[in-house]
């Protein structure tokens, strides 16, 4: 479990960073907070030659609020993001998910934009920009672009980033308090990637469901938006049972995968436990 | 002193990250040690070239089997049955690998990640072959002719062997006359464990060194069986034993795996003698989830014979053992001990267990914490719930039913178990329910379990009982020496796996010379600094080395008062000990210390008095029979409806030690003890592809449970039946905690369920409990309590 030989630089400037990756962007990582891809070199299963770190860079860390989106930089941590005093459901969402990150250590290290760099489809972040529709923004010596999150996540460990790119921040819309919002997971111990996790938005104005938003991991290669949840809630008066119908609908819909962790109907039978405990709706005893 | 809650002495150096593990030991150009693993379950070695590697700046050597090939395989420590023989294992794959992470290459380079990059480079070529991975299935042809005659390497021309090891009887009585009898009802249980082992935090590693100076050849990093170790390495390498030194240093766990003789441990020592370099091993996460000894795994049928009272009168057993690969050094062990301690606390009348070891394409299986016992506990206690289920009687009824009663001790089963005659020392099996159920208010628990229920929770109460084996002999010594400063040291055979042996040693020798227990040094696991020690495993040590350090202590006592007299011109019946000084009774001053009396004894003074020199004496304990402590667990869990989350909410073990020499030592092997069982009864399986390629080789796959996963233990250790088998009147500690987790974890979600009956296997994982939660045809029918 050593990494294969690699070269590492370690620049002090996002532009000496985009240089760096461009010169043999395919045989290039940038690292991060290392908590993924620092395992990954140790089984070999990832083989950089070179890495960027990017920790030294400045400017790539925070959560700032504007007028209708917050942004968050690219190293922010997790547990920076757990500690965020940010207002309203958006703050309450991202504190709720980042709890679920790992375990301390993880989180102390482990960055907001690593997470979705990495594109696991089990992983809070992924989840959270995707529900959210969130807007990537990648910088490389070529320029920089804003990817949305329906194009970004492609594939397991996939994204629409070029090698060469830097994940520098991500925004995401503020939610008025009209909006409902949680995240809920399951996974055998604390700690542990979700083997199905639920997060929703929700919309009420004057007990009607005027907007909705719902994401699921654990079902698919990459974060899945229900449609079939989001239509079943819209329009809908908010109550639990229209909840539990959406959830149903949800579990209708996902075409999940089968491991050790659980078969595809039982991933189904979580998406039915977790889309209204996540919205806060599941009633005593279930 | 014995029987405080005295603090570990090990602490004061761990807690300061002052302890020297395996990886610790650094040689001037030490280089280390690479395995190439088999990537395939099955398959015929084509060929092995090591060239690629060779060409690495740094690298010095590529071995395999042809390099090799003068060494024989690994011996049986433990059990060893003679038709295990063609099944050892050679220490790097002779033409056929057999389970995924066999050693079939080794490269010896000089930084461990250069030596990783080699290891890639060795290109092995394998034909796959069927992986044959159903213990449960007939058996097919294992070794042929010529590996069977070669692995058991006795000179005798061995046919060709299936893959089914060993099958043997134990047992008593006529099961055969009492089933045809026609009277009472028979029970059945189909029961399986499943794969799991103990995952030390310390990872296996040795590094060894020939030191041409002295030469020795010098083996640091050793645990658990240091003695054995050293006579088989000597064997293995042409040296005399006494040219060997095996040195225990600190160890991360063991809980059995941890501390045998692997190939790669032979290969460490083999390497340093013919490269004349000091070798270093470590092993890495994924290799100790593949190549160190997997345990568990096992299948019970058993068919019971019982009266409407539920009294068992036949009990008829099948298991089979999934061994894995090979059998390594615990031959037979885990086999003979699951059969033997099979019937547990229960009289029963007529028994019958056969074992039936086979061998499958996955990682070879040993000892684990344990071993046996948790499979055949699990196994029996789901019987027992059964009967009491189909008897319509309580759960707890049919076990008191069936316990050896106080009056029968001890109680003589006509078995064996490891090699000694089965003889339930001492106990009070029904006494221990009583207080139980007083201590953690089962009443309450069960009043609790039907409100919660009644109010829509699936929330369940359940236990086993289990009747535990420690104190293994024949024999252990020890040695207590004063210096002129008046320190105590204890030099003895012991092993320490963590387990807190040293301060239990210290506080015995304290208790006799009266002196503080910390200020005791005890040496330990060092092959060069005593001759004899069996190791630290099946529960023994505090039995065996603490009677030893007792009669050690005592005779240095002796000593010490024998010396004093003569100088204080008293007579030895005068005097007493209080502090490390040895006074004349009723003096008010003018006694001599322990240093002083060590200075008596410089080798003059000592000829003059008819002394040896040194204020210093042996003490040996010899058994040949093992002590049997019991206990009971059980366990209030929850399962989540929606998800099939199983919450144990209480855990509560009761545990009889017959004396705890240190409760708070106890308590922790106890509280570690059922942290491991719930792994296996919850979270912990080695998976297998169908191609027999492992599925469980990181702690991603591998679930340990976790401080969050494990509720505090509640515990109550009594002492109810001390050991009349040794001086101390102590059992041992070091399993109990383990033994019956899955029996009651099993039990408290049948309850829970209300479906008697419906968990025969574990680990119980979510997706099973979901399952099992969907409404049924069949008709749900409550324990009866
Ligand atoms: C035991 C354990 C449990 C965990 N549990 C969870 C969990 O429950 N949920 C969860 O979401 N995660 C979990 N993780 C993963 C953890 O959250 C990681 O921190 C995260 O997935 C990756 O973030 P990082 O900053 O560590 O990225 P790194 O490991 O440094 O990088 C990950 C990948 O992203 C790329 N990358 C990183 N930053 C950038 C960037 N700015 N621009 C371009 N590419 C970039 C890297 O090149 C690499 O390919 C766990 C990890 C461990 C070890």
């Amino acid at each position: 479990m050593k990494p294969s030989a690699f070269d590492y630089v370690r620049p002090l400037s996002l532009d000496e960073a985009m240089e760096q990756l461009a010169i043999d962007p395919f045989e290039s990582k940038v690292l991060s907070g290392g908590q993924s891809l620092i395992p990954m070199m140790n089984f070999r299963l990832a083989r950089p030659e070179r890495l960027i770190d990017i920790n030294r860079v400045p400017g790539l860390e925070g959560i700032v609020p504007g007028q209708d989106r917050v942004t968050i930089g690219a190293r922010t941590r997790h547990l920076a993001v757990q500690n965020t005093g940010l207002q309203g459901p958006l703050g309450s969402l991202l504190r709720t998910a980042a709890a679920q990150v790992g375990h301390l250590p993880i989180r102390t290290r482990g960055t907001f934009g690593g997470s979705i760099a990495h594109c696991d489809a089990a992983s809070e972040w992924c989840l959270v920009a995707r529900l959210l529709d969130a807007e990537m923004t990648v910088r490389s010596t070529r320029g920089e672009r804003t990817i949305p999150a329906a194009d970004f996540f492609q594939a397991i460990f996939t994204t629409a980033m070029e090698p060469d790119e830097i994940l520098t921040s991500i925004s995401l819309p503020a939610l008025d308090d009209h909006h409902v919002t949680g995240i809920a997971e399951f996974a055998r111990r604390a700690g542990d990637f979700a083997i199905v996790a639920a997060t929703a938005a929700v919309k009420i104005e004057d007990g009607v469901v005027t907007r909705a938003r719902v994401c699921l991991g654990g079902v698919s290669e990459v974060p899945w938006r229900s449609q079939a949840a989001e239509s079943a809630l819209l329009g809908s008066a908010w109550s639990a049972g229209a909840v539990a119908e959406a959830a149903a609908a949800a579990a209708d819909e996902v075409d999940p995968p089968s491991d050790s962790h659980g078969d595809a109907d039982y991933r189904r039978d979580l998406v039915r436990a977790l889309l209204p405990r996540a919205l806060n709706t599941a009633g005593a005893g279930s | 002193m014995i029987g405080s809650r005295a603090l570990r002495i090990e602490d004061r150096v761990l807690l300061r990250g002052a302890g020297r593990f395996a990886a610790d030991t650094q040689r001037a150009g030490e280089l280390h040690m690479r395995v190439v693993r088999s990537p395939v379950a099955h398959g015929r070695i084509v060929s092995i070239d090591g060239t690629e590697a060779l060409r690495l700046e740094g690298v010095t050597a590529v071995w395999t089997y042809a390099d090799v090939a003068d060494l024989p395989a690994i011996g049986f420590r433990l059990t060893p049955r003679e038709e295990l023989l063609p099944y050892r294992q050679p220490v790097l794959a002779r033409s056929v690998v057999r389970y995924v992470g066999e050693p079939v290459a080794v490269v010896f380079a000089e930084s461990s990640y250069l030596a990783e990059d080699a290891a890639e480079l060795v290109d092995v070529e394998i034909e796959s072959l069927p992986a044959h991975l159903d213990p449960d299935a007939e058996p097919v042809v294992w070794v042929d002719a010529e590996q069977a005659s070669w692995a058991a390497g006795n000179g005798e021309r061995l046919p060709a062997q299936d893959s089914e090891a060993s099958v043997f009887t134990i047992g008593y009585g006529d099961v055969d006359a009492a089933f045809s009898s026609g009277e009472g009802r028979v029970f059945t249980m189909d029961a399986r464990i499943g794969r799991h082992t103990g995952v030390p935090m310390e990872c296996r590693g040795l590094v060894a060194v020939y030191d041409e100076a002295e030469g020795q050849l010098i083996v640091d990093g050793a645990a658990k069986v240091p003695f054995w170790n050293r006579e088989a390495i000597a064997a293995m390498n042409g040296l005399a034993p006494s040219q060997v030194v095996v040195r225990e240093t600190h160890v991360g766990g063991g809980f059995g795996p941890r501390g045998e003789l692997y190939p790669e441990d032979v290969l460490v020592t083999v390497a340093a003698m013919r490269l004349r370099a000091p070798i270093k091993w470590i092993e890495d996460r994924q290799e100790h989830l593949m190549a160190t000894n997997h345990s568990r795994g096992q299948h019970h049928r058993l068919r019971a014979l019982v009266d409407e009272d539920g009294y068992i009168r036949a009990l008829d057993a099948t298991f089979t053992l999934d061994q894995g690969a090979y059998v390594r050094t615990h031959g037979a062990t885990v086999a003979s001990l699951t059969a033997s301690m099979l019937p547990g606390p229960y009289v029963i009348d007529n028994l019958r267990v056969t074992a039936h070891v086979r061998l499958t394409h996955k990682t070879p299986a040993g000892t684990y914490r344990s071993p046996g016992r948790y499979e055949g506990t699990f196994a029996r206690e789901r019987l027992i719930d059964a009967i009491a289920h189909g008897l319509g009687l309580s759960r707890e009824q049919v076990r008191r039913r069936n316990l050896i009663g106080p009056e029968q001790m001890p109680y003589e089963r006509p078995i064996q178990a490891m090699g000694t005659h089965l003889v339930h020392d001492s106990g009070d099996y029904a006494l221990l329910i009583d207080k139980a159920a007083e201590r953690f208010d089962f009443p309450a628990i069960r009043e609790t379990v039907s409100r919660r229920r009644a109010a829509g929770e699936r929330v369940g109460f359940g236990f086993g009982y289990f009747v535990e084996k420690s104190g293994i002999g024949p024999s252990e010594g020890a040695r207590v020496v004063v210096d002129s400063a008046g320190a105590v040291t204890v030099l003895c055979g012991a092993s320490s796996v963590g387990q807190g042996v040293d301060t239990v040693l210290a506080q015995v020798v304290a208790e006799v010379l009266d002196v503080p227990h910390d200020s005791i040094r005890v040496v330990r696991g060092r092959t060069d600094q005593f001759q004899y020690g069996r190791g630290a495993f099946a529960t023994r040590l505090t039995v065996m080395a603490g009677s030893a350090a007792l009669n050690a202590a005592k005779a240095v006592r002796d000593k010490a008062f024998r010396t004093a007299a003569a100088e204080l011109a008293v007579s030895v019946e005068q005097l007493r000990i209080r502090g490390g000084v040895v006074e004349v009774e009723g003096a008010e001053h003018g006694g001599l210390d322990l240093g002083q009396i060590a200075g008596i004894l410089e080798p003059l003074r000592a000829s003059e008095l008819k002394e040896e020199p040194g204020l210093a004496a042996d003490g040996w304990f010899h058994t040949d029979h093992m002590t049997y402590p019991y206990g009971l667990h059980a366990a209030l869990v929850r399962i989540d409806e929606g998800t099939g989350r199983l919450e144990v909410e209480r855990f509560m073990v009761a545990y009889d030690v017959g004396r705890a020499l240190n409760p708070l030592l106890v308590e922790g092997q106890i509280a570690g003890g059922v942290a491991q069982g719930l792994g296996g009864a919850m979270y912990e399986e080695f998976l297998y592809a169908a191609d027999g390629t492992p599925q469980s080789t990181t702690f991603m796959d591998y679930l340990v449970p976790t401080a969050a996963e494990v509720p505090p233990i509640e515990m109550l250790v009594t002492e109810d039946a001390p050991s009349p088998l040794n001086p101390l009147g102590v059992k041992g500690a070091g399993e109990g905690g383990t033994t019956a987790v899955a029996a009651a974890i099993a039990s408290a979600v049948d309850d829970a369920l209300q479906r008697p009956g419906a968990i025969d296997s574990v680990p119980i994982k979510p997706d099973t409990l979901r399952r099992l939660l969907q409404p049924t045809t069949t008709h749900d029918v409550p324990t009866k309590e």
